[in-house]
């Protein structure tokens, strides 16, 4: 028996793209530890907008380890425009779910991997639909709240 | 994988004399105490036994324990019972801001109920003090309940100084001793309390089932209205086999009292000493004096709490963050914040707590593997050796 099902496990157990990239092109910090977790992620983008690279760092449970791994894995060959367009559920979805009260940790992903697009965009001077009043410095959302779940 | 289970204040696992004991009460013994016919007589005699084995355990007479179905009830009951006997002398109750939700959640129900509630603060070891506590009391007070020993943090309260104080304002004292049966010496006599709130499964007997011990002439009206039973203070059937298994826990208990807790706090110092010399960025939680001699609550640096257990239970290591009661919510623990524990370190806290079947040994695989989890987890954050993270 285990808290979460096996995909999960296995992406908390043996996670993915755990660490941070040198000189990364984009760089996005989401949550803090007075939350309860706090996640880091390092993106490389090539010339095509394509990226190439993600690692992840997180202080966090099993299941916001698990999203983050999860997460990485799922933009690491993505364009940037596709990568703005993952929504939690998408990560959620691909995790085979979430209780309900972790849904947050695949938020935080969501929101973590904006804000490095957003750091990205900022210093190669580009602009996406997908950024759109997105603030990578606004506050964190209670969501603890599960409001997000759908 | 061998499972390494330090989390004894959760629950134990029932001895096998204690089931020998239970056993003939579901099969043979089946009777229902108030009958009259002598398989009814002879199911009365083993609940009388038992009554005067958990008795013994505090050193209280056999008629001012009665049992209830767990620890919460006895909890529920002494508050709600007293709060109705004594509404006319006053509406005003005290506690501390550490007591277990069973303490807690029925102080908030009672507060919706016109009564009106103190928390009392605690040091930063998680201590009441007799003096707070003076100060608290009033013309309105009717009840003081104060946890004996913590469940998170191990503390042991000052009870016979809190109880006296109490008493000399003529108010009645209960304290929650859930945590304490069987890890601290208890005598009512000595203690000077009116109410004590005991259960079967920490102390090796089975779950569903408690105790309230009601000191003799001590005001309380009935909880669970129904039936005569328990001198016609607690209604239902008795659960025989978990009250005769409660009593045989609690003659083992009072055999074994002095050897459990060297036998506990010598692991636990081992557990505590081994974790300082090889993780850095640790700090525990409590007073490492009065404790319960099991308990070890730890927070560790840069990193969350439930990564920590679920990572230890892969190695088979069971372990709890917080209370087992919060894990699951994600609302921090208030004990640890009642401490003032900063948050941040709050979300990497574990409680260890070693019991009778932990071995030396045990220790030494926990700290080797407990080590590797640590490092693992920290080289995963972000907030690693980071000033003020």
């Amino acid at each position: 028996m285990a808290l979460y099902n096996e995909t999960v496990m296995e992406h908390f157990m043996n996670p993915h793209n755990v660490g941070e990239i040198e000189n990364p092109d984009g760089k996005g910090t989401y949550g803090s530890p007075v939350c309860g977790d706090m996640m880091q992620i390092t993106i490389k983008v090539d010339e095509e907008e394509k990226i190439v690279d993600a690692k992840f760092k997180t202080f966090g449970c099993g299941s916001a380890i698990a999203s983050s791994s999860m997460a990485t894995d799922m933009i690491i060959g993505m364009s940037v425009e596709e990568a703005l367009d993952l929504s939690n559920k998408k990560i959620v979805d691909e995790l085979g779910g979430l209780p309900p009260a972790k849904i947050h940790c695949s938020v935080l992903a969501e929101h973590a991997i904006k804000s490095a697009i957003y750091d990205y965009a900022t210093k190669y001077g580009k602009t996406y639909a997908g950024l759109e009043g997105f603030d990578p410095d606004a506050e964190e959302d209670h969501h603890h709240d599960d409001i997000e779940e759908e | 994988m061998k499972q390494i289970y330090l989390d004894y204040s959760a629950t134990t696992p029932v001895k096998e004399d204690v089931v020998k004991e239970m056993i003939p009460y579901y099969t043979e013994v089946y009777g229902n105490p108030s009958s009259l016919y002598s398989v009814g007589l002879e199911a009365k005699q083993g609940l009388e036994l038992a009554r005067e084995r958990v008795a013994k355990l505090i050193n209280a007479q056999p008629a001012e324990i009665r049992f209830t179905s767990c620890g919460t009830e006895a909890d529920n009951w002494v508050l709600e019972g007293v709060a109705d006997a004594l509404k006319n002398k006053g509406n005003h109750i005290i506690t501390s801001k550490i007591e277990h939700h069973a303490i807690l959640h029925t102080c908030e129900h009672l507060e919706k109920n016109g009564f009106e509630v103190t928390y009392l603060d605690v040091d930063s070891e998680g201590f009441v003090s007799p003096e707070a506590l003076e100060a608290a009391i009033k013309d309105t007070t009717i009840l003081v309940s104060i946890m004996m020993v913590n469940n998170e943090i191990g503390t042991i309260q000052p009870i016979k100084e809190l109880a006296a104080v109490a008493k000399a304002h003529g108010v009645l004292f209960h304290t929650d001793a859930v945590q304490a049966l069987g890890n601290v010496p208890i005598d009512v006599k000595d203690l000077g309390v009116d109410f004590i709130s005991m259960s079967a499964h920490k102390i090796y007997g089975p779950k569903g089932v408690g105790a309230l011990y009601i000191r003799k002439g001590a005001r309380i009206n009935n909880y669970m209205h129904g039936g005569g039973q328990e001198a016609r203070k607690r209604a239902g059937t008795e659960n025989m086999a978990g009250i005769v298994g409660f009593g045989k826990a609690a003659e083992l208990s009072m055999n074994n009292l002095d050897a459990h807790i060297e036998h506990c706090s010598t692991l636990r110092n081992k557990l505590w000493e081994k974790i300082q010399a090889e993780i850095p960025h640790v700090q525990v939680n409590g007073s490492m004096d009065k404790r319960h001699p099991g308990n070890l609550n730890v927070s560790f640096d840069y990193i969350e709490g439930e990564a920590i257990l679920l990572l230890l239970d892969a190695h088979g290591i069971c372990v709890s963050t917080g209370s087992a009661c919060s894990s699951g919510s994600l609302a921090p623990s208030q004990v640890l914040e009642a401490l003032g524990v900063p948050v941040t370190k709050m979300n990497g806290t574990i409680r260890f707590t070693v019991g009778d079947f932990t071995t030396d040994e045990d220790i030494d695989n926990v700290v080797e593997v407990l080590s590797k989890v640590v490092a693992r987890l920290r080289e995963m954050s972000p907030v690693t050796g980071k000033e003020g993270w």
